[in-house]
This record gives C-alpha cells, structure tokens and sequence, in this order.
C-alpha cells in the first residue's frame, strides 16, 4: 500500500526525507517521515489532532524548518530558502482564516498575493477574478472581509491561494464551518486544480471529504505515516485496526459495504456501483 | 427553560434584520441541533440566544429571551453569565487573552461566578478530566493548536456548570475521537439538566446527540421536530444541509432491499 519510494517517484514535487520536526527542544511533532508527492496528485493527509499533520505542511512553504532530515519542494532542498521564495511555488491556505487575512475589502485581499508574485494589470484582474469565481466571492468582491462569516472568510483565505496560481497548494482543514453547498464547492475546486496539473495538498478530519475528493490518502499517527494509499485501500476493512489505534473511523460507506461483503466501498457512490453490480 | 419568543434581530449599523420572529424553546435536559446554509443566522441565533447580542455587542432586537422565566433584558451581565454560557465557533475568539496556563484559563469561569476557591478547583478538574486535558494543564492557552483550543473552550464552559449552554460549531476544528469526546460531555451535562442549543454543520453527530432538530434558513426557522423526522425531511436537501449518512445510504440500501439491520450493524461499528 506505501506508495513507491526512490526512482518512481523522480518526478516528484514535494519531498520529505527522514524528516524530524521537535518544538521547543522537546516535543516530538514529526518523528522521521519518508514522503514522495508527484505533480497533479490529489492528497489528503488525515489523523488525530496533535499527530503531525500542520507540522508537516508547513515544512513545504518553508514555514517550519527541519530539525533533522530535509525537504524538497520541485528538487531543490528548502534549506536556505526563503518563505517569501518558496511562495512562488507553494501556497498555503490556514486552518484559521484570520491568520491570514488583514485587507479592508475582498479584492484587496485577494490581490495581495499575486501583485508580490510580481502579476500586474489584465493578469492580475483575471487571477483575482477567477479565484473570486471559484469560491462564489465575485458578489463580494468591495465587502470588508470581517463583513463576511466564518465560512466565507474561509473561502477567502482559500481564494488569496488560489489567485497566486502556485504550482502546489496547500489546504490546512478547507472544509472547517462549511455548508453542504460550500464542501461540494471546495471540492470542485481542488479537482480543477489537479486537472490543471496542480498539486492539491490537503489535512482533513473529514473523511467523507477525505474519501471523495482525493486520489490518495495519508494516515499520521504520532509523527509517523502509518496508512500510505487509495481512499478504497486505506478505508478498506484490513485496514481498520491501523484506523482505529489513531482514533479514525472509515465513513459509514465503507462500514455498510464491508458488512455486505462487497469490498471496500469508501464512498456513498462506491457503495452504490458495489450494490448495483452485486444487484 | 431558554425560550425566545418572536425576536427578530438587526445588528448595529445595518438595516436589514438577520433574524425574522423566532420561536424556540429549549427545555430542561434538552439537546436541540440548529442546523442551516452558511449565513443563514445560525451564529447570530447563538449571539441572540446568549443574550450577547444585544446586552454586549449592541444591534436591535424586538421580540423576549427569558431563562427560567426571568427576561434577559433585565439582567447584568453577571447574572446572564450565571444562567447561559456561549462557546463560539473560533476558540481563540474565546480565550481569556489573561490566563497563563490551560487550567488557569478554565478556572476562570467558575472563578468569576464568585465561587469559593475549593469549588472553583473542583470544577475545573472536573471538566479536565471530562475532555481528557491533564496533559495540557501547564501549557500555554494561546500556544494550542487549532483542537486543542476548541477542547479548552469547551472545558471552560463545562466548568461553569452552565443551566443552559449555547454552541456555534463547537467540534469544527476536532478530529473524529476529540468531536465523540465533546458528544459524550454535553450528553452527560444534558443528563444534570442543562438545556444545549448547539449549531453544527456535522449532522452525523447531531443525529446521534440531539433530541430535536431546528432548521433555519433567511433568519427564520422552517422545520422544528424531533431528529429523526426532520432528517429524513426532503427538503434538506434544497436548504444545502447534508442529511446524517445513516439516512442517506439508507435510502440507498432500502432502494435496493437490503435488510435495515446491516445499516444497524455497520453503525454501531464505530462506537468504539
């Protein structure tokens, strides 16, 4: 189920090797992960609260640096670049959308990030635009970002994001306070960005989420990766003890199907082509 | 029992109302999920229901709150902290800001009760032990992951011994084991008799929790009924909320024959 290591994954654009991270000389936040993520892939990184996860992430914007091992971003080692650097090639959208924004209208805001990348005049205003589409901010586009709800401001970090039109992007819990309409909405989003070649990074508590929208999961249990493959192979019933020690269910999808005997079914979908097949 | 009679809410500098002739009435020992489309009023429910919007935040509201039959409108702020607690959807927004350690952060609460020492510490250890924090006492409030911050939140809250509690999202930010922990605190404090009004977009841990479900949409409620009748209600999915999976693939499942006891089986797989 690990995904292949050394020469397959040549192509890849993140990289981590043998990566510690310890905060304050004693916690031990990453305790040595291997992981290989190569362009277009859609990954969704899931596990306890405390296990590693946003310690991870923030390695691959420069964020945080290694204690031990290093980090690779597009094969150039992020030992010696700078955030401001490694922004061009990685964007980051926070759990906490108000870390992020500090604008006193939406397309200010959304602007700010591409203008530092240097785009200006039609390109920009398209960028902008566009970003503004995806996350259904174009009627607010003059709104005082704190006008808006949690959910929105939300959808605003995520559009300063993707307006930057980095190559790799990564989302710390994107579905965090959304609605129905707004998950399915976040979920267009990132299979836009992996059918535009992009790389969709993202940490999630929310399986169904988790399940539907990526191609490849990531289980992290204290620092470590303990799960590494397809939502069908890490949601499947062999793999539910490993879940389980970290505190994870597979969704309801996947538990129906196993008691039907009809493999692993992670998704309402799966469950459904699964019972119209054995039907 | 909280009970909001005919309020409707405008908040300060705007001209529209948010809120349009709310009824709701949570009794004693009573969990009610509020469930509804981004912006469709549910935190300004909560601000409302608190009592916070309009005593601390302003705006202009027609319509009475009462609690246990005392209007909110005469009580100081004191005395509506002794009979209606809120935890907000951001945990840092909720944080002290005063605090130098977790439990310093929880005990404040109780503190500002005017309880006696004794039973201040009694309380805060009661609601640390409740949400699993002991690791966490020493650490630095505003040095919490994004969880962990919410995990605090509620401890706080629990702290309070609160009669009626009010909670925007309060597992947004959990992972599946700390939103079953919090699931298990509030039904244990609905068991004292405390009244929950919580807002959640996790209508799989509502269903699970709740007694009743209201559903908001524009600023008014449109479905008010007991859980399992207004999640298995069509219209749901025409207001963007999510009905629990347990109805959605037993739809499927009854579409298909399957007898109803795997769905059964297969959710109490996860009460682990």
């Amino acid at each position: 189920m690990t995904a292949p290591q050394g020469s397959a994954d040549g192509d890849a654009v993140l990289r981590a090797e043998g990566l510690v991270h310890v905060y304050g000389g004693e916690t031990r936040a990453l305790d040595g992960v291997d992981l290989a993520i190569r362009r277009g892939e859609r990954i969704a990184i899931v596990g306890q609260n405390g296990s590693g996860k946003s310690t991870l992430v923030r390695h691959f914007n420069g964020l945080l640096r290694p204690t031990e091992g290093r980090v690779l971003v597009e094969g150039r080692d992020t030992d010696g670049q700078r955030v401001a650097h490694l922004s061009a090639t990685v964007g980051l959208a926070f759990q906490d959308p108000d870390r992020q924004i500090f604008a006193g209208k939406v397309r200010r805001e959304v602007a700010f990030g591409p203008q530092n990348l240097g785009r200006r005049g039609a390109d920009l205003q398209a960028a902008i635009d566009e970003a503004l589409v995806a996350t259904g901010l174009d009627m607010d586009a003059q709104t005082n970002p704190y006008d808006l709800g949690f959910s929105r401001r939300k959808l605003l970090a995520l559009a300063s994001i993707l307006a930057m039109g980095t190559p790799i992007v990564i989302l710390d819990e994107p579905t965090t306070g959304q609605d129905a309409r707004g998950v399915e909405r976040i979920h267009l989003i990132v299979a836009d960005l992996s059918a535009a070649g992009r790389t969709v990074v993202a940490v999630s508590h929310d399986m169904r989420f988790v399940a539907e929208a990526f191609a490849r999961v990531i289980v992290m249990r204290d620092g470590r990766i303990v799960l590494d493959g397809t939502p069908a192979e890490v949601f499947a019933e062999s793999a539910w003890p490993t879940l389980a020690s970290t505190f994870l269910e597979p969704p309801l999808a996947a538990r129906v199907g196993a008691r039907l005997g009809l493999g692993s079914t992670p998704t309402d979908a799966a469950l459904e082509a699964a019972l119209a097949g054995a039907g | 029992m909280l009970e909001l009679r005919s309020v409707s809410y405008r908040y300060a500098g705007y001209a529209t109302e948010v809120l349009h002739e709310v009824d709701l009435r949570l009794s004693d020992g009573e969990i009610v999920g509020l469930v509804g489309p981004n912006e469709a009023g549910k935190s300004t429910l909560c601000l409302v229901a608190s009592g916070l919007a309009p005593a601390s935040i302003g705006g202009s509201l027609s319509g009475t709150l009462t609690l246990d039959g005392t209007p909110a409108a005469g009580l100081a702020t004191h005395q509506l902290a002794e009979r209606v607690v809120v935890g907000f959807q951001n945990p840092n927004t909720q944080r002290s800001g005063i605090a130098a350690t977790v439990f310093e952060e929880i005990a404040l609460g109780p503190m500002n009760l005017g309880l006696a020492v004794e039973d201040t510490v009694a309380r805060t250890r009661e609601a640390i032990a409740r949400l699993k924090l002991d690791h966490l006492v020493l650490r630095d409030p505003t040095r919490l992951s994004g969880g962990q911050a919410q995990l605090v939140g509620i401890a706080s809250l629990l702290a309070m011994r609160p009669r009626h509690v009010i909670l925007d999202e309060p597992t947004a930010q959990l992972d599946p084991a700390g939103t079953r922990l919090v699931g298990e605190a509030l039904r244990s404090l609905a068991g004292t008799g405390t009244s929950l009004l919580i807002a959640e977009h996790k209508t799989d841990l509502l269903d699970g929790l709740c007694t009743r479900i209201v559903v908001i949409d524009g600023g008014r409620i449109v479905l008010d009924g007991p859980t399992s009748e207004v999640f298995d209600d069509r219209r749901l999915a025409g207001l963007g909320i999510e009905p629990p999976a347990r109805v959605r693939l037993g739809r499927l499942l009854g579409s298909r024959g399957v007898d109803p006891a795997v769905m059964a089986g297969a959710l109490t797989d996860s009460a682990r």
